[in-house]
């Protein structure tokens, strides 16, 4: 027999649909089918009972093999990693609940060290737009209840968000819009023609990097201004359709991803398509929205936001100032530039992402992983210490794509030992914590400074 | 258990009546009583100012719009060109930001200036775990946040229908599973309308679609609030806000409230509470012969018993408006043209936030700073007056004791008029040259303690230093009988001599001793109105069809909210 | 004008943060309080006698107290002349990010390259680049829309890429070659690049003027040439396209005239 349990909120991508329904078997411990789910979000839930789950922290031996050791043995190394350390990174943040995020801040505030999300190589550039120029957005389901234009720009939901489409953006029949996707027309701008291309009424062929060039262009004709025959590939008179596509609709909303965060100026392609979307509210209502990818990015940066007032790349090294620049405390710069001297990978996988040379100095410096599984960043550090699934295995608040915060649930245990993210967080403060008070100074620079002497 | 005892005070007092006379206040097991032992721990008060800690009736410190305040202002982390973010004090957390602190800044700031609760002015309720997350994370002060419902489409049907059972059952239900205060108003229908960039300018202007004028939101919600007899009055940011000439909606709104009558059993008699009166006292047809409607205003609230008010008043910084008013923040930012940022919430409300500098330079802004000092000047009734700057909207809230100060001193408020740029022209268009009031201490203590206490419906707790309620209490270095003025008041002001919250002393002499040193709570209310077959059928169908997260979903769970003090109704 | 000259003793292992390191810092102090001033790496607290040999003495005031800065691992160091309002500051070698960020006044030359962030939001003096800057080179703080207000800052190499965004007034000239987004934002000021720039020159601008000698690869869309005229810039003169733009942008008018920013590149 098993119990349904309803309701479940998917941990995976930012668009954190909350209607799935997880069969667990009757004891709570397996996992026996999910529904509702894409395909991504499904593996998510039924993967967790595979064989081979890191159920004990793992340390780095000197042959390169690693060795099972206590979560007590764990917990003292990495907060003694972080003392020792003179400007540590905390990086990740992006796959776990807020209330771990918060435990990590709190620790990171106490071992001065630099707390970056994955942001960083994500959307960081649309952050950094907004706090450039501002950010005119709405919730989905404004989009899903009003939106007679979409446009897609530099985004692939079709890949990246599967149910993005069918849950607000194309197909649903909402408030004011009860003709559902007849009642909607789609732009996709994109250099190829992508699967959401198929699915769009108008599909603009852009040169690669050449965006903020036709932003510029669209936001010329909008003031009555000409522009050359051509801009990043697309014609004149395409870009004027486009235009008139949008002026002629009721509402308008832009989502947008990698194509704009990642192409030539990242984000200052996003600025003037925050500016272009600005320009249309002379005309009629615009909105637009980043499509973030993790389920939790947003969370991160909202926790860290409320705490040190930045959404990402928050330097609290100096324990007495928080400061927020990138290009200088993102985590790619921090490594590449060795200005780090210890690491923590929590709930990402930096080695996976990050360029090769940032990827190579984490691998120098000593390195603790936090995740459930093995991954590419596992198997360069010193220590990698599992933890349960967020979303499955512990609850906890997560933020949509579009800021708004959802409780997850629990649906099984985890497996017999393994401890959530906040648990560890908070245990590792406590362990900084009496390590400060038997060296008998004050706080993590004195320790330093005593160490040094 | 724990005995204090705050010595040869000059107390000032609305609730027990002292004016400034030497008394002691005592204090056992964080609640206030009429003596204590001898092994009380005793705090020596002579010379100083005693008052009951304050209550901050309409503050925005918690929530979606004010994080985005933060993510998008880096900035503000910087002031003047150095750095806003530092450890102030030893044992607590980093803190941060000018205009939109970081929330430990807010909890500190607030203990060091004496306050013990603060009312956060709005809540979208697809939203409401966000504030009571940044609520949770507040340390120091007790809070509560109010739900706006007053560009929900669910009141929209209900109120256009007459059907206020269903209206009050539908508010009771969302108190519920926003863990909500009260009935919050924003620019009513304006901000739906805003849904397809449009506006509701005046109380008859009908919302698109749903056909319903502001004047029948507000009246309707006033009879829902006394329906459910809740503590708080319901909560109004009227239509046409910082409009010249939008005095007249204004006195529109307020006469809303004629006819109606308090109900509940919570010591509140007013039935309106309109907030950030500045903003909506405004003459003239343009920006060019703008004016001041503050005495209009004034004369019609002070004779109208049944409302009460916040003054919203303009400190002369650059700060950060953020509001539930879409529109509003669009158009500002049409005219400074600094980013705007807009998020309209689905089914509930939207918001915006703009940066904004009151330039002491800029005539318009000398006008608003003297119409906010203006209002307070102008009211005869303190108890249904109150002190805000609507942080960070006019000002941040860590320029009270400044606004105080020019409230309570002539001289200090004449050198800034006279300072100013264009000091003949805001003489000539506001009243204020001839204002000789000062704001006394004791009337002072009414518009920050027992006028909001009292508003709030929260009498029996804050906002006064009678046997039984809350052992909050802050002691000032301001000897009335050697009166400070001017900055020296506004500094005595700002950092108290000891701050004591729940019966633990929490601030001395400015510093903040712990990072948590008492726990906070969180203040909701719980109507005992049960739902209605129709609100149960409508909020299935509207969650199922039109929004976009499940019913199920929607409630804000205890973990949210650790320490809960729940009103009963 | 007097002069204290530091030595760097060793290399910082990672970053030295060294905001002490201004002429209204040293002025008027003795070489022991020089030698207390704060700097750091990391949560570690030091002085600068801990990473320094300090050398000579300071004027009385900043404009009368010059710095030099020696020793190899400069380009480790950041914040040279950072806030400073007067005075004079020479570093032998490269400078790592801030330095000269949020100057005033007085006089800083770098003998090698700066790093990113130099020049941020610069007020007044006069800042000399004997290499090549990299990127946000007299930009505005993130988020802020108040960019560098005036002074002189001029650069013998290349420049990277977000040079002078949302600039307000003051003058920068490049010798070399510029990267992507030069000037965006532009409010005022004026951007001299003596070479060529790749891209995106202007972008967004509503007010300015920004010289770019040898053109750029791709034009911005929002740009019209409206004459060709002959103009004197740093000393010489030279007859220049010139175009008009962002068109894209808003534009205010002043005494009915609409006010743009200004593009110049020289006539073949």
């Amino acid at each position: 027999m098993t119990k349904t349990i309803k309701n479940v909120i998917c941990t995976f991508c930012g668009t954190l649909c909350d209607d799935l329904e997880v069969d667990v078997s009757d004891d709570g411990k397996k996992i026996v089918q999910v529904r509702n789910a894409c395909a991504i979000g499904a593996e998510k839930y039924l993967h967790v009972g595979n064989p081979g789950r890191v159920v004990l922290p793992r340390m780095r031996q000197e042959d390169g093999t690693y060795k099972d050791i206590s979560y007590e043995e764990a917990i003292d190394f990495a907060a003694k990693t972080l003392l020792k350390a003179k400007k540590p990174l905390l990086y990740g943040w992006s796959s776990t609940n807020c209330e771990a995020i918060a435990a990590g801040n709190t620790l990171a505030e106490k071992i001065g060290g630099v707390v970056d999300n994955c942001a960083t190589v994500c959307h960081g550039s649309s952050l950094l737009a907004i706090q450039d120029t501002g950010v005119p957005s709405c919730t989905l389901g404004e989009v899903k209840n009003r939106a007679d234009r979409i446009i897609f720009w530099g985004c692939n939901p079709a890949h990246a968000h599967p149910r993005h489409m069918s849950r607000y953006s194309i197909f649903p029949r909402g408030f004011f819009s009860a003709k559902g996707q007849k009642g909607r027309k789609i732009i996709c701008v994109d250099c190829r023609e992508t699967d959401t291309a198929k699915i769009a009424d108008t599909f603009v062929r852009i040169k690669q990097s050449y965006d903020y060039e036709v932003f510029d262009a669209l936001r010329t004709l909008l003031r009555g201004e000409e522009i050359p025959d051509e801009v990043g590939g697309v014609p004149r008179e395409k870009l004027q359709e486009v235009v008139d596509i949008c002026k002629s609709g009721r509402f308008v909303t832009l989502f947008f991803g990698m194509g704009l965060t990642h192409t030539l100026g990242r984000n200052h392609n996003i600025d003037n398509g925050i500016n272009f979307i600005r320009d249309l509210n002379d005309y009629t209502k615009a909105t637009l929205i980043a499509m973030r990818g993790h389920y939790n990015v947003t969370g991160a940066g909202q926790v860290l936001g409320w705490q040190y007032g930045f959404p990402f790349a928050c330097d609290l090294s100096r324990l007495t100032m928080a400061r927020h620049n990138p290009g200088e405390t993102t985590s790619v710069d921090l490594l590449v530039r060795h200005e780090v001297d210890a690491c923590v990978v929590i709930a990402s996988d930096l080695a996976a992402h990050f360029p090769f040379e940032a990827t190579r100095r984490m691998a120098h410096i000593p390195t603790i992983t936090i995740d459930p599984h093995i991954s590419m960043s596992t198997e360069l550090s010193d220590l990698h210490i599992p933890v349960a699934i967020v979303g499955v295995e512990v609850g906890g608040c997560c933020y949509r794509m579009d800021n708004v915060p959802i409780e997850t649930r629990k649906c099984i245990d985890a497996p017999d030992g393994v401890i959530t993210d906040e648990e560890l967080f908070k245990r590792i403060s406590a362990r900084v914590d009496e390590l400060l008070a038997e060296a008998d100074v004050k706080n993590a620079s004195e320790y330093l400074a005593k160490m040094e002497a | 258990m724990s005995e204090i005892i705050i010595k040869n005070g000059h107390v000032f007092d609305a609730v027990t009546g002292l004016k400034g006379d030497v008394a002691d206040v005592c204090i056992k097991d964080g609640v206030i009583v009429d003596k204590v032992s001898n092994a009380a721990t005793v705090i020596d008060a002579a010379g100083k100012t005693v008052m009951a800690g304050a209550v901050d009736v309409h503050t925005h410190v918690a929530g979606p719009k004010v994080n985005l305040g933060r993510w998008y202002r880096p900035e503000d982390k910087f002031r003047l060109g150095e750095r806003c973010s530092a450890k102030l004090n030893p044992n607590t957390r980093i803190e941060g930001g000018f205009s939109i602190p970081t929330v430990f800044k807010t909890g500190y700031e607030y203990a060091r200036m004496g306050f013990a609760f603060t009312m956060e002015a709005a809540m979208p309720p697809l939203y409401a775990r966000h504030v009571h997350d940044e609520i949770r994370d507040t340390p120091i002060l007790d809070q509560a946040a109010l739900p706006v419902f007053g560009n929900n489409w669910f009141m929209f049907e209900y109120l256009k229908n007459g059907e206020y059972d269903n209206a009050a059952a539908y508010v009771a239900w969302i108190l519920r599973q926003t863990k909500g205060y009260g009935i919050k108003c924003v620019n009513p229908g304006g901000s739906e309308a805003w849904g397809w960039g449009l506006n509701c300018l005046t109380v008859n202007d009908p919302v698109p679609y749903f056909d319903i004028t502001p004047k029948e939101i507000v009246d309707g919600l006033i009879t829902t609030n006394e329906h459910l007899k809740l503590p708080h009055s319901v909560h109004l940011h009227s239509n046409n806000l910082g409009n010249p000439g939008n005095y007249t909606t204004t006195l529109d709104s307020l006469k809303i409230a004629e006819g109606h009558t308090a109900n509940n059993n919570f010591g509140r008699d007013t039935v309106l509470h309109h907030t950030h009166v500045q903003f909506h006292s405004y003459g003239g047809t343009t920006w060019a012969d703008f004016e001041s409607k503050a005495k209009e205003v004034m004369d019609y609230v002070n004779k109208q018993k049944n409302i009460s008010i916040d003054t919203g008043n303009v400190t002369l910084d650059e700060t950060t408006t953020m509001t539930a008013d879409g529109p509003f923040e669009y158009h500002l930012g049409a005219l400074n043209h600094l980013k705007w940022a807009n998020v309209d919430v689905e089914l509930e409300t939207s918001a915006g936030v703009v940066p904004y500098i009151y330039g002491k330079n800029v005539k318009v802004c000398e006008m608003q700073w003297a119409i906010g000092l203006e209002i307070a000047l102008y009211a005869k009734d303190m108890m249904r007056t109150m002190i805000t700057t609507d942080h960070p909207n006019a000002g941040p809230f860590t320029r009270y004791p400044r606004v105080y100060a020019w409230l309570m001193d002539k001289e200090y408020r004449d050198a800034q008029l006279n300072g100013f740029k264009w000091s003949s022209k805001v003489i000539d268009a506001t009243t204020l040259a001839e204002l000789d009031r000062e704001i006394s201490l004791y009337e002072l203590s009414q518009m920050t303690r027992a006028a909001p206490a009292k508003v709030l419906g929260l009498s029996k707790s804050f906002g006064g230093l009678a046997p039984g309620m809350k052992g909050n209490v802050a002691v000032y270095n301001i000897n009335p009988d050697n009166m400070l003025k001017g900055l020296e008041l506004e500094d005595a002001l700002s950092k108290v001599s000891v701050f004591i919250k729940d019966g633990v002393k929490c601030v001395e002499n400015g510093v903040v001793l712990e990072a948590e040193p008492v726990v906070k709570k969180t203040y909701w209310v719980n109507s005992s109105v049960p739902d209605t077959k129709q609100v149960i059928h409508d909020v299935s169908e509207k969650f199922l069809k039109y929004y976009s997260v499940n019913l199920a979903n929607y409630e804000v769970v205890d973990h949210y909210a650790p320490n809960q003090e729940i009103v009963e109704v | 004008m007097e002069t204290v000259t530091i030595t760097l003793k060793a290399v910082p292992d990672l970053y030295l943060e060294c905001e002490s390191v201004t002429p209204d810092k040293f002025a008027g102090k003795t070489a022991a309080e020089i030698a207390a001033l704060p700097c750091s790496v990391g949560k570690c607290n030091y002085t600068l006698g801990d990473w320094f040999e300090i050398s000579g003495r300071p004027g009385a005031t900043a404009a009368d107290t010059k710095i030099i800065v020696n020793g190899k691992g400069t380009d480790k160091c950041k914040y040279f002349g950072a806030w400073m309002t007067a005075g004079e500051v020479v570093v032998n070698g490269t400078a790592d990010m801030f330095t000269g960020a949020w100057m005033e006044g007085g006089k800083l030359t770098i003998k090698g390259d700066v790093r990113s962030f130099s020049g941020l939001q610069m007020k007044g003096g006069e800042m000399i680049i004997e290499g090549r800057a990299w990127n946000y080179l007299a930009a505005a703080y993130r988020g802020d829309w108040r960019g560098m207000q005036g002074g002189l800052i001029r650069v013998k190499g290349d420049v990277g890429s977000d040079l002078g965004t949302f600039m307000n007034g003051g003058t920068i000239i490049v010798e070399g070659n510029a990267d992507i987004h030069i000037g965006t934002h532009a409010e005022g000021g004026t951007i001299i690049i003596k070479g060529k720039a790749h891209r995106r020159v202007g972008g967004q601008m509503v007010k300015g003027e920004i010289y770019v000698y040898q053109g750029c690869d791709v034009m911005m869309p929002g740009f019209k040439k409206i004459e060709e005229r002959e103009i004197e810039v740093d000393g010489e003169k030279h007859v220049f396209n010139v175009f008009i733009g962002d068109l894209g942008e808003r534009h205010s008018k002043s005494k009915g005239e609409v006010i743009y920013g200004h593009l110049y590149t020289l006539k073949e």
